[in-house]
């Protein structure tokens, strides 16, 4: 094997460096691209629904029923909004201003003082499914409480049989928020990873400079290595802004250990950047090279990662499609390092999954990177 | 393990064939070449050159065969390649993005010179391209001499025994390229083996040895007078009037026994085959010392004649009336710097007018502002008595505009590229089903119908670039560069084409690196620093350089003096 010469290494480091230093482009990847994309999962994307836009038909206007009025308006879940015409509140729906259209009939209050059952109607936004079943639920829960109401106003005496005690572990307010910014970090992550080293070996293919680095002494080893360490180093950066806007801005409390978190976005981060270090040796154009890393970095850290869609509900090809892209993996670490002390159960299986997606990256990039140009 | 002292590179049996093609890239090739001389390689397009210097750089492995670099082979010891030779690629290797400075000092850490080694060594740099008052400036802000310098003094820095220069020269004005050729010329005083890869045959004249590769074959190996005696008492000159030039010159090639003939100023120099009759030779014509180019287009076949089919099936524009472009003090500022400072000119219906200059002279811009690509700060640019910037676009309608780099789709194929072109220029139904089906069978395009354009051999590519820009039939032709990189049988074919369409009322406005291109043109307007400082004739330009020193003025001689001689010039170097 031929010497590794650390005064080549350093030299081509520090060429890489000022290139990195003066290229507006590379900061916006590393700097720009997570800030924008954190606002968005922070600010933007929210998987609780909060004032959904509900509409009561009155079609009786007796006590009883303004009481069970006033069950919908006192929830922050919903926006109500009461209304007599039913065809306007019916257009309302058909135009998605409401989701949801709770009628009262005209024999409600009627229905109850007599003891019979009261019907009421829950009409739903079948287009949104997601919505519709959650405007069917609180609105369900909303009328049984009324109801329980109701019979406890009677008779003081009653019982409920059964009382739920939940108790929520990790995230105790349910809060989505603190678990997608976790998740969208490691999309971010991704995302850049691979983008920022895609884009370097392919621009020296491009301008030639590749060339004329190939036909001096320097050896593969050193070029590669001096090419993965500014990169990693800039990723850890992104990362390490990221994960501090979380905390500090929005306020996602974080539980577990930074040690942790720092192994396995080092672990991760060399297998990005392996992977756009073998897209950009391999394409040597940096357009393609640029759409490949998107293809293959950030799409399956959006869908297969388990951070938005709930990986166990995929049909199992996809499933098993998941366990070879790295999100899957880096996911579930940050999510654990933010909610609590990752357990050794998760800890050891996903950090052993990083580092050979890693070391296969590397070594198949490694390979790619040759002195020659056939 | 080193070889015979009169050997620096040996070639053997050398066969490279690359996966896809059908011919191998190169062919069965087999030179000695010697040290401490510069030894030439020329050869027309997709030849092999590149591919040759690759593999003596131990960039790419040979198929069968094997190359000896003072010695080592390229294949077993690529290292030891890398260490005595100094590679310059066809894009110079440099990092934009880094000053020179840091060019220089990444190139001599690689190569492991430090402490007083490097000092000596950047001192001596620094002196050979004066390029010491630029050291702190991003390379990709040089102009292309200096880039042309710095990625030499980066290929040099190891000190190396054998220099590799793939067409170091291409896209770089006269001065800039007279000046590396003397640079060249001082290492081989102190023992470096050049190979020098080059599309400008003048360069080729001056080497030592020169390899010719056609078709990855090499044709001929030796040293280029050997070549050129070949066409010795078959070159011949004659004078003719301005005006007629053209048509004689067309007539003549069509003539069975010449080889090749080509417009210099107001002379017609003429390449003659041996069996040509010696009765039918015209007592106008002088015998004249022959170039290595008269025997290259010889060696290859000969030139494409003189007949275009283009220029037969143009009707003729009427040549009389008013100027067809007119440069009224034009000016164009970016900011503080003016890149065109007051130009005016006029030129004639039927004219060839050339725009020659340094690289970064404002040749581009001035070019730009007059088919209407940018706005002049001052002054006005009329096309056919139309201004420009209030009739933008029915001026452009006259206007057909083919750049340096063909304005093709590439990744469209042929008949789609030719199809946008005439729908963009308003031609539409029959017409222009007729006016394509036109193009195809003028140009022979009909095998590549359903290529690529980006695949084209160069010659073809060039052919649809010029069948693009002028399917519309234009008054007037805006040629950027047109002929780059492109060897001299496709350049005399180009030229065919563009003569014909001048016989027939057409106005050429050309910009040019070769001199060769730039005698074709009626008049010339030399460009320095963003300001006109020469027009008129070529011989004209000759003839204002003419001394004693200088009694028989090429061209380039006159390109080179004239700005030496500017107000420009001596304040820019006086300045340093």
């Amino acid at each position: 094997m031929i010497q590794f010469s650390w005064e080549r290494f350093w030299a081509y480091f520090q060429k890489e460096t000022k290139q990195i230093v003066r290229d507006p482009s590379t900061f916006l990847i590393a700097f720009v691209l997570p800030l924008l994309m954190i606002f968005i999962f922070g600010y933007g994307v929210s998987l609780d629904a909060k004032e959904v836009p509900l509409g009561i038909l009155l079609e009786d206007t007796a006590p009883t029923s303004r009481s069970l009025i006033n069950a919908f308006l006192g929830t922050p879940y919903f926006e109500t909004r009461t209304g007599y015409d039913r065809t306007a509140l019916l257009e309302d729906l058909t135009a998605g201003r409401l989701r949801g259209i709770i009628t009262i009939p005209l024999d409600f209050s009627k229905n109850i003082l007599r003891g019979t059952p009261a019907p009421l109607q829950i009409l739903l936004d079948g287009s949104e499914p997601n919505t519709a079943r959650f405007v069917l639920n609180y609105a369900t829960g909303v009328v049984s409480n009324w109801n329980v109401q109701q019979i406890l106003e009677r008779t003081s005496s009653y019982i409920m049989p059964i009382s739920p005690e939940p108790r929520v572990w990790f995230n105790p307010d349910l809060n989505s928020r603190e678990v997608l910014l976790p998740g969208s970090i490691a999309t971010i992550m991704s995302l850049i990873g691979t983008l920022l080293t895609a884009l370097v070996v392919a621009r020296e293919w491009e301008r030639g400079t590749m060339e004329a680095m190939m036909s001096t002494p320097i050896r593969i080893q050193e070029m590669f290595l001096a090419k993965l360490l500014p990169y990693f180093l800039l990723g850890l950066g992104s990362m390490t802004l990221c994960v501090s806007l979380s905390i500090f801005l929005f306020g996602v409390p974080f539980r577990g250990s930074f040690f942790v978190l720092l192994f396995a976005t080092s672990l991760f981060l060399l297998g990005s950047l392996g992977l756009g270090l073998l897209i950009s040796s391999a394409t040597r154009n940096q357009f393609v090279a640029s759409q490949i890393s998107i293809m293959t970095g950030f799409l399956p850290s959006f869908i297969l990662s388990g951070f938005l869609f709930e990986i166990t509900s995929m049909p199992w090809p996809i499933q098993a499609l998941t366990y070879i892209f790295p999100p899957r993996y880096f996911v579930t670490l940050i999510q654990s390092s933010f909610l609590s002390e990752t357990p050794k159960e998760l800890l050891l299986p996903n950090l052993g999954a990083l580092a050979i997606i890693a070391a296969v990256f590397l070594i198949f990039a490694a390979m790619k990177t040759v002195k020659r140009l056939d | 393990m080193v070889g015979h002292p009169q050997t620096a590179i040996q070639v053997k049996n050398l066969t490279k064939t690359f996966p896809g093609m059908e011919k191998p890239a190169l062919e069965d090739i087999n030179a000695t070449l010697r040290p401490g001389i510069i030894t030439g390689l020329v050869g027309p397009d997709a030849a092999g050159k590149t591919t040759l210097i690759r593999l003596m750089a131990g960039l790419l492995l040979p198929t069968t065969g094997h190359i000896k670099m003072l010695g080592f082979d390229t294949h077993m010891d690529a290292s030891s390649i890398h260490d005595i030779t100094g590679y310059m690629p066809q894009k110079f290797g440099l990092y934009e993005d880094l000053t020179v400075f840091e060019n220089l000092e990444l190139y001599a850490k690689l190569h492991g010179i430090k402490g007083d080694k490097k000092k000596d060594v950047f001192e001596k740099m620094f002196h050979f391209t004066s390029l010491k008052p630029f050291v702190d400036r991003l390379a990709g802000n040089l102009s292309g001499g200096m880039k042309q310098k710095l990625g030499l003094a980066c290929a040099l820095l190891s000190e190396p025994k054998v220099l590799l220069l793939d067409e170091p020269s291409v896209g770089v004005d006269p001065l800039s390229r007279r000046e590396l050729w003397q640079m060249v010329q001082d290492l081989i005083h102190q023992g470096i083996t050049v190979v020098w890869s080059t599309s400008y045959l003048d360069e080729a004249d001056q080497c030592e040895e020169v390899l010719l590769l056609n078709e990855g074959k090499l044709l001929f190996y030796g040293p280029p007078q050997e070549l050129t005696r070949r066409v010795q008492h078959h070159v011949f000159q004659m004078d003719v009037p301005p005006e007629k030039r053209r048509l004689v010159l067309s007539h003549l090639l069509s003539r069975p026994g010449i080889i090749d003939g080509v417009i210099q100023g107001n002379k017609i120099r003429l390449v003659c085959s041996p069996t040509f009759p010696q009765s039918s030779k015209d007592p106008a014509w002088h015998s004249i010392k022959p170039r290595f180019e008269d025997a290259f287009v010889d060696i290859l076949g000969g030139g494409p004649g003189g007949t275009s089919v283009l220029a037969d099936h143009i009707p003729h524009k009427k040549t009389s009336g008013m100027s067809s472009i007119q440069a009224n003090h034009l000016t164009k500022k970016f900011g503080d710097f003016t890149a065109a400072d007051n130009i005016s000119f006029s030129i004639k219906r039927g004219e060839i007018f050339g725009l020659l200059g340094p690289n970064g002279a404002g040749k581009s811009t001035i070019f730009k502002m007059l088919c209407g690509l940018l706005q002049p700060t001052h002054g006005k640019a009329l096309v056919s008595g139309l201004d420009l910037k209030t009739a933008t676009s029915e001026a452009r309608s006259h206007i057909g505009y083919m750049a340096q780099k063909f304005s093709l789709y590439g990744d469209l194929s042929v008949k789609e590229n030719l199809n946008f072109f005439s729908g963009v220029y308003g031609l539409f139904g029959q017409s222009r089903q007729e006016k394509i089906n036109q193009m195809i069978s003028i140009f022979d395009l009909n095998p590549y119908l359903n290529s690529n354009a980006g695949l084209l051999p160069l010659g073809f590519k060039q052919r649809l670039a010029l069948a693009c820009a002028v399917m519309h039939e234009p008054d007037v032709l805006f040629l950027d560069e047109p002929t780059s990189g492109v060897d001299p049988i496709t350049r005399r074919e180009f030229w065919n084409h563009i003569n014909g369409m001048v016989e027939k009322g057409i106005t050429i406005m050309v910009t040019t690196h070769f001199m060769e291109e730039a005698e074709y043109c009626d008049r010339i307007a030399l460009i320095y620093g963003g300001k006109n400082i020469a027009t008129g004739t070529p011989d004209e330009l000759k003839e204002s350089v003419r001394s004693k020193t200088t009694p028989n003025p090429t061209l380039e001689d006159a390109f080179i003096k004239l700005i030496e001689h500017s107000d420009v010039y001596k304040k820019e170097r006086g300045g340093e």
